[in-house]
């Protein structure tokens, strides 16, 4: 399996994002956004973290109509397999290809800090060999991550499976002390309805080597290497 | 050109300057000459006052690679082809007037100075002093400066991951911010800062030039006064998101083609003068610049305001004629403006035209000679009654209270968690930060290689106002302390010299013992001073703010694994390194328990820098026969705050009742003596011997475990301490 990496002016976690692809021996390529790219069938797309185009106007706002993400909604559409993290999942959204909206944190601050997060759906590739229930080790760094959407679309995604994780303690227990930035029902993470686009605040990619304290998040690229049955 | 005093005053020049440069130029200045003379003989830029005594500095050493000064931030060899370059550059004044955006301007002319040599930002500290924080005023400070820091590092990309804060009263309305960063790379992708090459283009990249930021380098060199809120203008904003592209753009230049370019300089104070004409003098070659040629974001700008704007994230790339195509079409590929605006001359002159008119022709060497003033310091008398006072005549710490005053001291705002200040910084992303803000030392490590680097910053003004010369001193030792409690030797330093108006004797005087005792320090504990900046004229209405030489210690560790930090592990025994547990009442002169207990400082600060090398190498070597788990440095607070320190961390208490109290409790508890650290360790017997065998005093206060935190009378519950520690800052930050 192959993994691109979508670089847009203010992304700063695509390095982290290929080094932690590498810890799991995933080899990745970046793409500035304005390349002309053509995505395989079976190739994850990345939306890294940062703030693309300063967060201004709103963030993912502007990064939406940036010539890259019409190939990445087809490859979505396909099928394909897209993951959105920090400011990615705010594209995603702003791109219409994920629900609802990322605020600013309750507490009006930027947060870096380790957060715990339960996967709650199995419906899709990246989480499907997760442990539903026990607390992953994420940092979270943002200032607007906190979710929102109408009651309708919180229900719809309790309802059809769609949410893939939620802010929680250590041993998985969802508690309003645990949410960082005050989503609604906690919810850190979503997925489309196919399960193949999932968009996720926490940054899977810090959480990569013993050395930088945890390696939790490698638990999202295995899952996907051994759902989609590739080798490395 | 008629030249009276209200022009010389807005170029902060004197009569005597002026008249120093008539001489020199044999002839009168236009107005974009005097302009561009008053901005590099300002102090921010020439360094007028605290250049003649730089020469004290130890600069050499196994790690050095650049010469002080020589270029935008200092160089050391980190072995295998790596390099580090950092620096700390001060943005006070700016600060505080508009806390958001002096500080973030701050970050962001500091990253400028580490990008400029080719080398990648890996870590952004910062060194923060405020009032107290029971003021409003002083609090609205505090909330804008950390907003504004991690408004600018968080957007860009570089973790912000270590530095300090301290509060005193006279740093109301004189808030000081000085930034660090280091940058990490290939020592073949060391870029040099000049104007090589006669017939290159100048080719001027990024922002648009504004009317932002004219006579930042002179408001930065005169005190802040009732009126200087007229100043506003002279405080820049910045574009993090723009700085992230140039950031990009130029690492990338630097480590694919550097071939293509001769030199890379930024945009700082005094902006395009200071830039050209320190690039032309490295180079010993002349600049032209066609002031027609910058683009601008402003209508009907003056050659004088082109000249001297401080418009942010702009650099000045002098590419190889052949090569420019390439250069300019690599600019544009990362969405970022370049334009060439002059040419590198063989005549020494900065020449700046507008169009076909000549505006300036001053020779280089006028414009980076400033008058220098060796300050003439009279060490003022009062500190004669203030040294001697007698601490042991003060009523010692009743055993019965040493609990509670554990619990106050940290809770107390210069003691208390600073997490409510990096919580809102991204420290981690660029996944190498192995020791995380909130011990020590922040340690990044370096991909590809087993190395690690190590970075703190330290400074107690409360000790130099006590004695310059000796807590200069203190202040090395501290900030090198806490780098080794990492594992990690010092390298190098870097200074930010922040003293109030060297004009008055006795401000001048702390300068120069300061430097004095920062020089001695450096060169005992070799860590030599590879860069610095001076800010003077710190200077609210109430006076001058406490001598404060903020360093910067960058050390090297060969295995960024084996990095300790300040938690030990349950089972470990805690062992005092450096000195006798008990202390005598002298060593509370300075100390936060004096200060927070009697609102006064008073006594005489003291340092035996031969001692503190020797303990210093001590725990290094422990460290390398890896028979620590966690190491410590003491500080503010002393012995009693320091292992709280380290037992909060673990979340472990620990049983150190039977540390016996000396003549005095309170010094023994929070007495302030430096050349301490606290280690953890499976192997107490190892330790002990080992530090006999160097003839260093060592005691065993006891194994980590419990939910009591007990040291001598103190005994409390280890979630009450952690409780008063962690929430200290927040409680009082909660307030409007």
């Amino acid at each position: 399996m192959r993994a691109t990496v979508v670089v847009f002016p203010g992304t700063w976690s695509d390095n982290d994002c290929v080094w932690a692809l590498g810890q799991c021996g995933i080899e990745a390529r970046k793409v500035w956004h304005t390349d002309e790219v053509t995505f395989d069938r079976d190739e994850l797309v990345v939306l890294p973290g940062g703030f693309s185009y300063g967060d201004y106007l709103r963030t993912g706002a502007i990064a939406r109509f940036s010539p890259v993400m019409e190939a990445v909604a087809r490859h979505a559409e396909a099928g394909g397999l897209v993951i959105g993290i920090c400011n990615g999942f705010q594209i995603l959204c702003e791109s219409g290809l994920l629900p609802g909206v990322l605020m600013r944190n309750e507490s009006l601050q930027f947060r870096c800090q380790d957060a715990y997060l339960v996967p709650v759906s199995q419906a899709s590739p990246f989480t499907a060999h997760l442990e539903v229930g026990r607390g992953y080790l994420m940092p979270v760094s943002h200032g607007e991550g906190r979710y929102v959407a109408d009651e309708s679309t919180i229900a719809m995604l309790d309802d059809t499976d769609r949410v893939a994780f939620r802010y929680a303690e250590a041993d998985g227990t969802v508690t309003a002390d645990a949410n960082p930035n005050g989503s609604m029902n906690n919810i850190a993470g979503i997925l489309n309805e196919r399960g193949n686009v999932l968009g996720m605040m926490p940054h899977p990619e810090r959480a990569c080597e013993p050395l930088l304290g945890n390696e939790d998040g490698n638990a999202i690229w295995l899952s996907v290497l051994e759902a989609v049955g590739a080798k490395v | 050109m008629p030249v009276d005093d209200l022009v010389l005053q807005q170029v902060a020049m004197s009569r005597s300057e002026y008249e120093r440069l008539l001489d020199m130029l044999d002839r009168e200045p236009t107005e974009v000459e005097l302009g561009m003379v008053g901005a590099l003989w300002s102090e921010h830029c020439g360094y007028k006052h605290s250049k003649p005594l730089f020469k004290h500095f130890p600069s050499t050493g196994d790690y050095v690679l650049t010469k002080t000064g020589e270029e935008n931030a200092g160089a050391i060899d980190l072995g295998d082809g790596w390099v580090a370059v950092f620096k700390m550059e001060s943005h006070n004044h700016p600060s505080a007037l508009e806390p958001y955006e002096g500080a973030a301007t701050g970050v962001g002319g500091i990253l400028r100075d580490i990008f400029a040599m080719g080398m990648r930002p890996v870590a952004l500290l910062d060194s923060l002093r405020f009032g107290p924080l029971s003021d409003q005023r002083n609090r609205r400070l505090f909330r804008g400066v950390v907003a504004g820091i991690g408004g600018y590092g968080n957007c860009i990309g570089v973790p912000t991951v270590g530095g300090e804060v301290q509060m005193h009263p006279a740093y109301s309305g004189n808030p000081l911010v000085n930034a660090m960063c280091v940058g990490v790379g290939r020592r073949e992708h060391l870029l040099s800062a000049s104007a090589s090459g006669v017939g290159n283009p100048l080719v001027l990249v990024g922002a648009d030039t504004g009317v932002d930021g004219i006579h930042g380098a002179t408001f930065a060199s005169v005190e802040l006064s009732e009126g200087s809120d007229a100043h506003r203008p002279a405080v820049q904003v910045g574009n993090p998101f723009l700085e992230k592209l140039l950031m990009e753009a130029c690492c990338e230049l630097a480590e694919q083609h550097k071939d293509w370019i001769e030199g890379l300089q930024d945009l700082g104070a005094a902006g395009l003068t200071s830039s050209a004409v320190e690039a032309a003098n490295r180079a010993g070659t002349g600049i032209e610049i066609d002031v027609a040629l910058v683009p601008r974001r402003a209508q009907h700008m003056t050659p004088y305001q082109v000249m001297l704007s401080e418009s942010q994230e702009r650099m000045l790339v002098i590419p190889k004629r052949e090569h420019l195509d390439e250069v300019l079409a690599h600019f544009r590929r990362w969405e970022i403006r370049a334009d060439v605006i002059g040419t590198v001359t063989d005549d020494q002159m900065a020449t700046i035209r507008d169009g076909d008119q000549v505006v300036a022709r001053i020779p280089v060497r006028v414009l980076v000679d400033p008058p220098q003033y060796p300050p003439e310091g009279v060490r003022p008398s009062s500190l004669d009654a203030l040294q001697a006072e007698d601490l042991a005549a003060q009523p010692d710490l009743e055993p019965s209270e040493a609990s509670s005053m554990l619990l106050r001291l940290l809770a107390s705002e210069n003691i208390s968690s600073r997490r409510w200040i990096y919580r809102q910084y991204d420290h981690q992303v660029q996944n190498n930060t192995v020791v995380r803000p909130g011990g020590d030392a922040a340690v990044i490590r370096i991909k590809h290689s087993t190395k690690g680097v190590a970075a703190a910053t330290d400074c107690n003004g409360r000790m130099l106002a006590l004695d310059p010369r000796t807590g200069a001193a203190m202040a090395v030792a501290e900030a090198c302390r806490n780098v080794v409690a990492t594992g990690a030797k010092p390298a190098a330093l870097t200074d930010c010299l922040n003293f109030g108006n060297p004009e008055k004797p006795d401000v001048a005087w702390q300068l120069e013992e300061a430097i004095l005792g920062l020089s001695e320090a450096a060169r005992v504990l070799e860590a030599p001073v590879i860069s610095g900046n001076a800010s003077l004229y710190n200077e609210a209405p109430t006076g001058s703010i406490l001598p404060t030489p903020s360093i910067g210690v960058v050390g090297l560790i060969e295995d960024a694994r084996t990095a300790l930090t300040i938690a030990p592990e349950p089972g470990d025994t805690v062992i005092l390194l450096g000195a006798e547990v008990a202390q005598e009442a002298a060593t509370l002169a300075g100390s936060e328990y004096q200060w927070l207990t009697r609102e006064r400082i008073a006594g005489m600060p003291r340092i035996d820098l031969g001692l503190e090398s020797r303990v210093q190498r001590l725990v290094l070597d422990l460290h390398e026969r890896a028979l620590l788990t966690a190491a410590h440095d003491l500080a503010d607070g002393g012995l009693a705050v320091a292992l709280a320190e380290m037992c909060i961390a673990a979340g472990e208490g620990i049983d150190a009742s039977d540390t016996a109290a000396g003549a005095r409790l309170d010094a023994t508890l929070f007495g302030e003596e430096p050349s301490r650290f606290l280690v953890a360790t499976a192997n107490p017997q190892a330790v002990l011997e080992f530090a006999a065998g160097h003839n260093i005093p060592a005691v065993a206060l006891g194994v980590v475990g419990g939910d009591r935190l007990r040291v001598g009378p103190v005994d409390v519950a280890l979630a009450a301490a952690a409780h008063e520690w962690g929430e200290g800052l927040d409680r009082v930050l909660a307030k409007i």
